[in-house]
């Protein structure tokens, strides 16, 4: 009789953290750039020497003119997003929550989700102004329609027999939304907010690209009519890294409120 | 406070599940309810606890609850039913909260119930740190800090295995001697209908029917696991359900 043992084949389906590898990623695709361009197997024009990127980042700095293009853009997203998710978290929860409500909204909110957002610029600089208004409410409508789609199904996900027991035990309705929906829509919230802050990344330097004196995405457009490709990809790290750190900083929330999950 | 059930017939549509189900159940008694899958036990214990209206028939209340009683109809679910975010502390605070007790007040009820379930050092576990005989006591403790009039148990021990079924039946035992109360208790075990019953009523098959009531009069603490009167009503209630239960399951499912 042979013997042998047992193949294992319950490997893979269940993505731990591994820290670095990210960074190594970047860390080689950044050395493979430069030694490409220093060795001119790609030419200049193709794509800029990383090293010169962030000389030019570093001048951008020491202009002075780094913050001037910074600030405005993270006011813009911050103030147009917290509007747009605010809204789009309660708008959610009213439809998870009132038949009527849902009945109403839901195709509304089908209809406004695939609308290029930016499309609507002229009409927001008629209602809202040129200024900082039309910006905020292209922020606020871009985060608006994901965050309502992903709040309602949240709601709908949550354990019926935790409302039921609510129910049972006598909770007030009050109660029972604050204590048992709420905090059961929670992790199906949070993921949703990855995507509108995505979303509201691309419409703050679509905004900016069509009428902004500083930010980066005017920052970015001037760089781009000069074909300065130095300039042009700071301005695209910029945005890369303002992603990675939304995208964090909703990583160190998911961590502190879904505790209780594993 | 007695309940008492007068004529309950429930109908999803047009699909009967409980007809004409008159019954008494008396107060500091546990009525244990059996019936084959499918029949009607869940229903009508959500029709007994208000979650749900019966097509015809009435639910009565006999007398009023207890003064200190916080919610009078309480149940306990085969799934424990606990916030997955909250504390075994928290879980149990969640259905005080909303009586306008002070916050030491709370805290007093719920070391007692603990105290009472024996999870005092359980306190702030979360639910995922626990069994699930754990579980279910935390679901057990968070119903008496209630101090119901009638407790309303759906299959309470059926997710368990059966050892901790068998130690959860023994801790249910002693906190009824300590300080008996009433229950409405549905189970497809009928070892444990036995062991709990003080009545136990047997269903029929859908529509649900009662087709008899068994009475035990031995006392819950002088019922053990192989004694020969609760084996004899065991094999008893098992000759009402047999027939039932086989053509209960052979029916086929309307979906
Ligand atoms: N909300 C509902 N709508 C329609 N039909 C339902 C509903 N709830 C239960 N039923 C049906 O009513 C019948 C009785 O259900 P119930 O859950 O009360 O039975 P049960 O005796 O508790 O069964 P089990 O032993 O499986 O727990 C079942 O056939 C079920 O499909
Ligand atoms: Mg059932």
């Amino acid at each position: 009789m042979s013997e042998r043992p047992v193949k294992f084949r319950g490997g893979g389906f269940a993505p731990t953290a591994r820290r670095w590898v990210g960074l190594v990623v970047f860390v080689v695709l950044i050395a493979l750039a430069e030694i490409g361009t220093r060795s001119g197997f790609i030419s200049s024009l193709t794509l800029p020497r990383p090293s010169d990127v962030l000389q030019t980042f570093v001048d951008l700095y020491n202009s002075g003119l780094l913050f001037t293009h910074l600030l405005p853009s993270l006011t813009r997203l911050a103030v147009g997003s917290a509007m747009g998710i605010s809204a789009g978290m309660s708008v959610g929860i009213l439809i998870g929550l009132f038949s009527y409500v849902r009945a109403g909204l839901i195709p509304l909110v089908a209809a406004i989700f695939p609308i290029p957002k930016i499309a609507l610029l002229p009409l927001f600089v008629i209602w809202f102004g040129i200024d900082e208004g039309s910006k905020y409410a292209l922020i606020a409508l871009g985060t608006f329609t994901p965050t309502v789609v992903a709040t309602y199904g949240a709601v709908d996900n949550v354990d019926r027999t935790l409302i039921r027991m609510g129910q049972s035990f006598g909770l007030s309705w009050a109660s029972i939304v604050r204590k048992i929906v709420i905090p059961g829509a929670m992790p199906g919230i949070l993921s949703g907010l990855r995507i509108s802050l995505a979303i509201g990344i691309i419409l703050l330097v679509a905004a900016e690209m069509l009428g902004a004196e500083y930010g980066i995405g005017a920052y970015i457009l001037e760089a781009g009519s000069l074909y300065d490709l130095e300039r042009l990809f700071v301005g695209v790290v910029m945005l890369s890294v303002l992603g990675v750190v939304v995208s964090a900083l909703i990583g160190i929330v998911e961590k502190r409120l879904l505790r209780w999950r594993n | 406070m007695d309940i008492r059930l007068s004529a309950l017939t429930h109908k999803y549509d047009d699909f009967e599940v409980l007809r004409d189900i008159s019954l008494d159940i008396p107060s500091g008694k546990i009525t244990c309810i059996v019936g084959p899958s499918g029949c009607g036990k869940s229903t009508l214990l959500r029709l007994i606890g208000g979650l749900e209206r019966p097509t015809a028939g009435q639910v009565l209340q006999l007398g009023d609850p207890p003064p200190d009683c916080l919610n009078p109809l309480t149940y306990i679910f085969q799934d424990f039913a606990l916030l997955p975010w909250r504390s075994v502390r928290g879980n149990i605070a969640l259905v005080l909260e909303d009586h306008g007790l002070t916050k030491a007040q709370i805290q007093a009820i719920i070391d007692d119930v603990l105290a009472r379930t024996k999870l005092s050092d359980f306190a702030d576990a979360l639910p995922k740190q626990l069994s699930g005989g754990m579980k279910q006591r935390v679901a057990i403790a968070r119903a008496l800090a209630v101090k119901p009039a009638v407790m309303l148990m759906d299959e309470p021990l059926s997710a368990l295995d059966s050892q901790t079924r068998e130690l959860l039946m023994e801790d249910l035992v002693s906190l009824w001697s300590r300080t008996p109360f009433t229950a409405v208790y549905v189970t497809h075990n009928l070892a444990e209908a036995v062991r709990l019953g003080h009545a136990i009523v047997v269903l029929s098959r859908r529509p649900g029917q009662i087709q008899e009531i068994v009475h035990i009069d031995k006392p819950l603490e002088q019922r053990s696991h192989a004694d020969p009167e609760l084996d004899a009503k065991q094999t008893h209630l098992w000759n009402l359900m047999r027939e039932e239960a086989r053509a209960a399951d052979a029916e086929l499912l309307h979906v």
